[in-house]
């Protein structure tokens, strides 16, 4: 599927793929911007790589918290119009976007 | 079966909404069929800014007794992950989901086959995630726009994901009906495609016939809601693709829907870059950890499954393997069933099956309905056999009532009166073959000369005074036993 | 005395006493904050009617000699990430501008329930996004000490408020630093609690991981006063602890008697030698009433930032994926700068082929950072460190220099990695200018404990605090 194991840090961002999948509209200035500052970032990050992991498990929860969960039983829901109020469109009880086209 | 140049490959992707009280991280009812829109929601079904999720015990159950009904290891040690895309329907800009540790893996249930054997499909993972809202299309003042419902936003589903065991359309139907069953024998779902709850996402590819490796592509499918679909969709796709590999090309991995007026599939917006779900573990919530003692309680708690029962009820009632299928297909029917048998006790079970199988089932496809939405009880199915029995009633007027008792669920004796059907009680009838032996003294003498077809004369002449109301069958035997008395 | 120099203790004793009305001391905390908001723009929203309207109520309750606790009747500023119902809470961004929510986050209802009164929304780095205050879409809060420097941040308002004397304590969020920094550049005590010991229900999240709720005060007393109402389980937080929360106000003057405080050596190194001095002789201080000092070792104290750099940015690009503009709020263009560039950075870190390389990298040297604590606790109960590696800064001195603001957080970010609380404390001031009435510029010092240690930090910062007691030096404005 995806993560296959990369030993070192990349340096470079494809900030076009990247501004996409994050949904993130950038300008042109603002991709100049970004496309001196990410890099030196990242180079900073790199410094991990002088950490030896090898034997290391990952942080899950600093917590250590295990199975927190509730029981399965209902409370009341907000009202329509408190789920509706900050909405900058409705319509008859729905949120309203500009139409989304599932078929090409 | 002819032989074909291409071999289809099919796994699916099975999506079921679990039957809690509540949806899976918040307390709003996760019974939303029906509802105005937005009105079962919350901050944290609406990912409000702050809201957190907070995991509902019950869904993480279901999802493990599922695993145990379809064969799977049960994980000890999981967590929940972060999905992240946007779609508009998608409140938080992730779906909480379970990547790398998901609740049960590596199970296997068993199909049939084109030849009517039996067939192991194996179970790659059943996880658990939740659901996202309701997207509508709609034209408003000539605007084209897209509807948002968050109601079922956060309801529990299970992804069920198979292995590219199957090769036809129709495996690909047997396994998921057989899936949907078992989820209904759990009790854990509803699975309907129509409403929803159960929604069926095939990957196609075709390889050369007798190649053993994957192709190197794979065609999702989306927008099914029936089994039909399922199956007209994997068709359409087989003979797409086909076509494309025939000329030399390969078919451009992608998703694409189902379009029931067409009737055809229809390629959706790439899905490419949404590939790229970047998912990381949930930080919102904690790890579960399950002993092998809870899961062993959990297994004295998974009901009898349709393979099981479908053995059993050949062994013990003695019915033909058509019969227990069609008895044993939906649960509910099962058990009325048997507990019709109980109240009936003559040991018949091929007789109440009869009934079942030839009216009861047939009434409830004519009118789409499940015996659970009856009221209709084994125990009068039983009485309204006795009635027959005594005589009181023939097997037309019976079918009748029982039309009737389908309908209401009031039980035979109250109907007998309430529809005025002409019966006869045993006393009168009693009564009316004296009078029919009195009457014809003729043929009482010749009977008992040896000349027995004249029994056929007196059944005649009191099938008049019933006017019908007693069976021949019956008939005979009450006059035989006054005349050999 | 004048109000605007109270301390809640001082405060609530009046109150109690019914010598002041708490209407009275409201009014006056708003007039200030309105007053003063032109100049410090500590306050995003000031909510006068609804603050008045309650201020009479308690007032009322208080006549009916009713019990209310010692925080009734204190006013409160919020940071603007709480969620508070019916009142504007933007998070410091253009997206937010009109959100208005429909419910309070766990803090705020708590706080509710110990009748203080809201005053208003306080100013913040959009989302909590900076170390300075400079990053607000709604302009920068300067520093009361010298208005040419920062207020310190992402808490800007918050600090400001209560240095201004326009409020008697103010909620904050901590995920880097974002409590301790604002609270030392502005000679406050900031709590930055243990992970899961305040709830983060209803806090408009920046990095979950990381996020902590806690607040600011002029007095280390006040401080543990508010704890004592915001701590413990939440049922709709799944991260927040069952075990039970201590009275931190109790036993406060215990001392230090006894007490081992590591010193741990990466954090002096190469540190401004003015500020070296302030925290060293304030260990000297508390050596002085019986502490013993001991030299440690925090071995991957340097990898921190770039750690958390990962870490923050990765969840914050999943946690900002809800502003989509459909429910509530504006569309994603509105996203100011710094939001942008840590979404892009987060969204890479995460994406198909890096996760292993720095998401998962990062959470397992997060781990040995944790363990450097872990270890250093066998030896010692409490740390003692500097907050920040300078004093509050020239206004757009770092502003165009991200790795350089990413730097101001060094000596805070470890103990919201590692997960323990951290007590920032005023430990003097150096020198800002030649002029002799200028007190200068506020220094602070961290005190780090173990998991849920707050109870042990508020004794050490007490200790101290009563030998100097740096918070009666106000700002001069």
């Amino acid at each position: 599927m995806k993560k296959k194991p990369e030993s070192r840090m990349a340096l470079n961002i494809d900030i076009e793929y990247v501004a996409k999948l994050a949904s993130i509209p950038l300008d042109l200035a603002e991709k100049r911007i970004f496309n001196k500052q990410l890099p030196e970032i990242l180079r900073y990050i790199s410094q991990l790589n002088k950490v030896n992991t090898e034997k290391v498990e990952p942080v899950g929860h600093v917590t250590g918290l295990v199975n927190v969960t509730r029981d399965d039983k209902p409370a009341p829901s907000l009202t329509q119009e408190e789920a509706l109020a900050n909405a900058p469109k409705t319509y008859n009880g729905f949120f309203e976007v500009d139409a989304i086209f599932e078929e090409k | 079966m002819n032989l074909r140049k291409y071999e289809a490959v099919i796994g699916l992707e099975i999506h079921i909404e679990l039957k809690t009280n509540s949806k899976m991280f918040c307390q709003c009812s996760a019974e939303y069929f029906g509802a105005r829109p937005n009105s079962h929601t919350c901050p944290i079904c609406l990912g409000l800014p702050g809201a957190l999720p907070k995991a509902n015990v019950e869904s993480i159950k279901l999802v493990q007794k599922l695993g145990l009904a379809l064969n799977c290891n049960i994980q000890l040690s999981n967590k929940f992950d972060r999905k992240n895309y946007f779609y508009p329907d998608l409140a938080k800009g992730f779906q909480i989901s379970q990547y790398d540790q998901p609740l049960t893996s590596n199970g296997f249930i068993y199909i049939k086959n084109q030849v009517e054997q039996p067939k192991k499909i194996n179970i790659t993972r059943a996880h658990l995630e939740e659901d996202t809202g309701k997207l509508t299309h709609a034209t408003i003042n000539n605007r084209s726009v897209t509807l948002i419902d968050f109601n079922r936003s956060g309801v529990p589903l299970v992804e069920i994901v198979s292995e590219p065991d199957m090769h036809s359309s129709d495996e690909a139907r047997d396994y998921a009906q057989k899936l949907q069953q078992i989820v209904r024998y759990l009790g854990i779902s509803d699975a309907d495609m129509e409403k929803g709850s159960m929604r069926i996402e095939p990957n196609v590819s075709l390889r050369n016939a007798g190649d053993k490796i994957l192709p190197l592509y794979k065609i999702e499918l989306k927008n099914i809601n029936s089994f039909k679909f399922a199956q007209a969709a994997i068709e359409y796709e087989i003979e797409r693709q086909t076509i494309i590999l025939d000329s030399g090309k390969i078919p451009q991995q992608e998703t694409r829907g189902w379009n029931e007026v067409k009737k055809q599939t229809v390629s959706q917006r790439s899905k490419e870059l949404a590939h790229d779900y970047r998912y990381f573990p949930e930080p919102d919530l904690v790890p579960m950890q399950f002993d092998k003692i809870f899961i062993s309680k959990l297994k004295t708690k998974i009901p009898e499954l349709p393979a099981e029962k479908i053995k059993r009820f050949q062994k013990q009632y003695g019915l033909s393997a058509y019969d227990v299928d069609i008895i044993t297909n939906d649960v509910d029917i099962a058990n009325f069933f048997e507990q019709a048998n109980i109240a009936y006790k003559k040991n018949t079970p091929k007789k109440i099956a009869n009934w079942i199988i030839g009216e009861l089932l047939r009434r409830l496809a004519q009118s789409n309905q499940k015996i659970s939405q009856l009221d209709i009880l084994p125990a009068s199915l039983a009485e309204l056999l006795y009635l027959i029995d005594s005589g009181e009633i023939t097997n037309s007027s019976a079918k009748e009532i029982f039309n009737q008792m389908i309908k209401t669920g009031n039980t035979p004796k109250n109907l007998l009166k309430l529809m005025k059907i002409k019966s006869i009680s045993p006393d009168e009838l009693d009564l009316l073959v004296s009078k029919v032996l009195l009457a014809n003294q003729q043929a009482v003498k010749d009977y008992k000369a040896g000349k027995t077809a004249s029994i056929g004369f007196l059944i005649g002449q009191l099938h008049k005074k019933t006017q019908g109301q007693a069976s021949p069958h019956l008939a005979k035997e009450l006059i035989l036993k006054k005349l050999n008395k | 005395m004048i109000i605007h120099n109270y301390t809640i203790q001082e405060a609530s004793k009046l109150i109690a006493k019914r010598k002041i009305k708490v209407y009275e001391i409201v009014k006056a905390y708003i007039d200030k904050a309105k007053k003063l908001n032109h100049q410090f723009n500590s306050f995003l929203t000031i909510s006068e009617e609804t603050a008045l309207m309650k201020a009479k109520k308690v007032d009322q309750l208080i006549a009916d000699h009713q019990k209310l606790g010692p925080l009734a009747g204190i006013s409160l500023a919020v940071k603007d990430l709480f969620s508070t119902k019916g009142i504007r809470t933007t998070a410091g961004s253009r997206v937010l501008e009109n959100y208005v929510p429909v419910y309070d986050a766990t803090v705020i209802s708590r706080l509710n329930n110990a009748y203080t009164i809201t005053i208003g929304k306080t100013n913040l780095d959009a989302w909590g996004h900076g170390a300075s205050g400079e990053n607000s879409d709604f302009g920068l809060t300067k520093n009361p000490y010298d208005p040419s420097r920062v207020s310190g941040g992402s808490s800007s308002g918050s600090a400001v408020a209560v240095a201004t004397g326009a409020s008697l304590a103010a909620t904050g969020t901590d995920t880097g630093g974002s409590i301790r920094l604002p609270s030392t550049f502005c000679n406050l005590v900031g709590l930055k609690p243990t992970y899961g010991r305040v709830s983060r229900y209803g806090v408009i999240s920046m990095a979950s991981s990381l996020d902590t709720m806690g607040h600011i005060t002029k007095t280390v007393f006040d401080n543990a006063l508010v704890l004592n109402v915001t701590a413990g389980f939440d049922f709709f937080d799944s991260t927040t602890s069952q075990k039970p929360t201590d009275d931190y106000v109790s036993d406060i003057d215990k001392g230090v008697k006894g007490l081992k405080i590591g010193i741990p050596r990466e954090y002096f190194q190469s540190l401004n030698s003015e500020i070296k001095g302030k925290i060293l002789s304030a260990v000297k201080i508390l050596e002085k009433f019986g502490a013993k000092v001991i030299d440690v070792s925090l071995p991957h104290t340097e990898y921190g930032v770039a750690v958390y750099y990962v870490i923050q940015t990765s969840e914050v690009s999943s946690n900002l994926a809800r502003y989509d503009g459909i429910r509530f709020g504006f569309d994603r263009s509105k996203f100011g700068a710094e939001a942008k560039r840590r979404i892009i950075l987060g969204t890479f870190a995460l994406s198909a082929g890096y996760y292993d390389a720095f998401y998962l990298k990062a959470m397992k040297v997060r781990r040995l950072i944790r363990g450097d604590f872990l270890n250093a606790f066998k030896k010692i109960d409490v740390l003692i460190c500097p907050v920040s590696p300078t004093p509050a800064f020239k206004i757009g001195e770092k502003k165009n220099d991200p790795i350089s603001m990413y730097l101001s957080d060094i000596f805070t970010v470890n103990a919201n990695l590692a997960g323990i609380p951290s007590l920032a404390v005023p430990c003097g001031f150096v020198k800002n200018s030649n002029n002799g009435s200028d007190p200068g510029l506020p220094v602070g010092m961290q005190i780090i404990g173990p998991d849920f240690s707050e109870k042990m930090l508020y004794q050490v910062g007490f200790a101290y605090e009563q030998e100097t007691k740096w918070y009666l030096k106000s700002p001069k404005i």
